[in-house]
């Protein structure tokens, strides 16, 4: 284990805040005249660089797809960081461009109609975007993990399931068979599954579906991968196993060290599992900062609304739900206001002539793409 | 998180571990009639194999005290012939055991020609899709649109005289030959599986985990449409089986002494009348062989259909 990893166990306690650790200074004991000295040198230096970036960083990520009817634009311009180890909430109605955004940071948006037509992902300081195909195939299972939202449909059903978690391993850390299948029971029976030697030569019509998304995040953590995109992982499923399989990706991101990006339209599950959150609408990041100061003070009307549209207990019976009128804008079309502006309750004439950018809030690393709560403006 | 995994568990238990084609026998087991289309497919295999190291005749052995003095064909257990002799006094079982050898060997080397270039050509179609789906589909189409006899007897013609054209007693020509022109169904399901199976989020969840393209079509997409592949050779072969019966019985084929069904109902049809025998028997045989494929075939296509499960 080398000390980068210690680091990135650690930051999984309060992975937060970007702390960025202190200078790190040459050691007078070190000589830049003799080569070993230089080399600790060098080490240090890498070590300082390592801790000063983050592990993900998507700058202006748009994602386009080309339909017959015209060009839909998916993500419009997305900007998001990523500390090793921390988990981020992805929260937005369906078809806000969530999921696309997770295909994108794997280039596995279908293509065509899809296409990533601009933007950088620096991925543990690599831009993924300027990889080759064969490249990106290594990262893909070995540093960057995926559970999919349907457990049902994602296992192949004519593969047991030791073959279909081995896989991975075989292809990325080039373990013989048996390595391969030892790595997959143990995965399989730290993903709870009983028996797992057992199971191993089973299929997947005879798991159940909680332990089938099970499977799939034994697959996905098969080559303990850094980041781990989890695209509603619990939508298909009754919500006994919800909470099962969210701690168990808790738990296993926590063992691992495993920075998470949890896709979700349940602000619940957001709250409870997610150390920041960004709120996603019509392609873009509306809203995000530290869940906790999301959660009690929003600062854009679509976050508002998504939280008061969650039914609660403590309200009387009989009331109605309160729900965001309207419908998501077309993403054929967009610019030149507020994409939220024809939904929005607090709208003004400054929102229907020009697009808000995500501009800070009071809190730390809390901004809101909205005219109406920034600094001046008319919503408190 | 204990509990629900172990009432889980105990109910998965009760009943043996199955696979999807373990499930699939016992549902063709059921299925009476495949299952004797499936022994008589078995027999005419082990005749074709073992048959004419057991007759006492070779199957070009003339009778010679016939050959002296010729007094035609002989009747069904005359003269020690079970199934008679044909005009030249050879026996005619010894002859039909030597035709299930030629036949279930059409029914091999024509499927097999039919995997080799149906299954990869219908891949790569339905995997790639697009311009290449274009091409391959529509050489598929002119494949499928020449007329097989004028292109089998073409080929036939041309090679006659090479190695290639007399190996096998000229018979490895008229196999291949048709396997050239019966594979284009089989690459027409294959590309139609392939461009469904693509879709499915399994092959998303192999490329998540960095799964090779290649490896995706052939260890992830292939063993999902076997099923429907194994029903189709198995449905083509009574096809292959009469081909070459029909081109033998046009004189298309095997070079004499060795006869093929076809070549026996040929040489029968002359004696229809008076000695019928030597019509019925082979008649009987391809009957037999076509049928028994036919009901083993259907037999597989109603056990590997997944929507047919739990029912009968």
């Amino acid at each position: 284990m080398t000390a980068t990893d210690d680091d990135r166990r650690a930051d999984t306690g309060s992975p937060a805040v970007a702390e960025l650790p202190e200078a790190v200074e040459l050691p007078e004991s070190i000589s830049l005249e003799t080569e070993e000295g230089r080399r600790l040198a060098s080490q240090l230096a890498d070590e300082k660089t390592k801790h000063a970036r983050k592990l993900l960083e998507v700058r202006d990520l748009k994602t386009q797809f080309f339909t017959k009817d015209g060009v839909v634009h998916a993500v419009d311009g997305v900007d998001f960081e990523l500390d090793y180890g921390e988990t981020l909430g992805l929260v937005g109605e369906s078809g806000c461009g969530k999921s696309v955004t997770a295909l994108s940071l794997t280039r596995l948006v279908p293509d065509p109609p899809g296409k990533i037509v601009s933007g950088e992902i620096i991925f543990d300081g690599v831009n993924i975007m300027k990889l080759s195909n064969e490249e990106m195939r290594l990262l893909r299972g070995k540093r960057i993990g995926f559970i999919f939202q349907d457990p049902m449909t994602s296992l192949n059903p004519t593969l047991t399931i030791g073959f279909q978690i081995a896989e991975s391993a075989r292809l990325h850390l080039g373990l013989s068979n048996r390595a391969a299948d030892d790595r997959a029971v143990e995965l399989l029976s730290k993903v709870g599954i009983p028996r797992a030697r057992d199971r191993m030569k089973d299929y997947p019509h005879q798991f159940s579906g909680g332990m089938r998304q099970r499977v799939m995040i034994a697959i996905a953590l098969a080559c303990d991968p850094m980041l781990l995109l989890a695209d509603e992982p619990t939508t298909a499923l009754d919500v006994t196993i919800q909470a099962q399989i969210l701690e168990l990706i808790r738990s296993l991101s926590d063992e691992f060290g495993t920075a998470v990006i949890l896709i979700t339209h349940d602000l619940g599950i957001a709250a409870g599992m997610c150390h920041r959150v960004n709120v996603m609408y019509a392609g873009q990041i509306v809203e995000t900062g530290l869940v906790d100061d999301l959660f009690e003070n929003p600062r854009m009307p679509y976050a508002w609304g998504l939280l008061d549209s969650l039914p609660r207990l403590d309200e009387e019976r009989g009331s109605r739900l309160r729900t965001i009128e309207g419908m998501p804008p077309d993403l054929l079309r967009t610019g030149g206001e507020c994409r939220f502006a024809p939904r929005c309750p607090y709208v003004r004439d400054v929102c229907r002539s020009a697009e808000p950018e995500l501009t800070p809030r009071q809190e730390e690393l809390h901004m809101a793409r909205c005219f109406g709560t920034e600094p001046g403006g008319w919503i408190q | 998180m204990a509990v629900q995994s172990t009432t889980v568990d105990a109910k998965v238990a009760e009943r043996p571990p199955a696979s999807l084609y373990r499930d699939a026998f016992e549902r063709l087991r059921k299925n009476r009639l495949a299952i004797v289309g499936g022994f008589i497919v078995i027999f005419l295999v082990l005749l074709a194999i073992v048959g004419p190291f057991v007759t006492p005749y070779g199957y070009d052995q003339l009778a010679t005290n016939q050959v002296r003095e010729f007094r035609g064909p002989l009747n069904p257990g005359q003269g020690g012939h079970l199934f008679g002799t044909d005009q030249l006094g050879r026996d005619l079982m010894s002859r039909i055991m030597d035709g299930a050898r030629i036949s279930m060997t059409v029914a091999l080397v024509v499927q097999v020609t039919v995997l080799l270039i149906g299954v990869p050509l219908g891949a790569a179609a339905g995997w790639f899709g697009g311009r290449i789906d274009n091409l391959l589909m529509r050489f598929t189409d002119i494949v499928y649109a020449f007329p097989d006899l004028l292109f089998i007897i073409l080929l036939t013609v041309v090679f006659k005289d090479t190695w290639f054209g007399k190996a096998v007693d000229g018979l490895l020509l008229v196999f291949v030959a048709i396997g050239i022109v019966s594979w284009v169904g089989v690459a027409r399901l294959v590309r139609g599986q392939l461009l469904s199976l693509k879709e499915t989020e399994f092959v998303e969840a192999a490329r998540a985990i960095g799964v090779p393209d290649r490896r995706i079509v052939t260890r992830h997409l292939l063993p999902n449409s076997i099923g429907p592949i194994i029903v189709a050779i198995t449905l083509g072969i009574p096809g292959a089986i009469l081909a070459e019966s029909l081109l033998a019985f046009i004189g298309i084929g095997a070079t004499p002494p060795r006869a093929s069904w076809g070549t026996l109902i040929l040489d029968g049809q002359i004696w229809m009348s008076s000695e019928p025998h030597l019509l019925l028997f082979p008649a009987i045989a391809i009957a037999l062989a076509l049928l028994s494929f036919t009901f083993l075939g259907d037999g597989l296509r109603d056990a590997l259909d997944p929507k047919l499960k739990g029912k009968q």
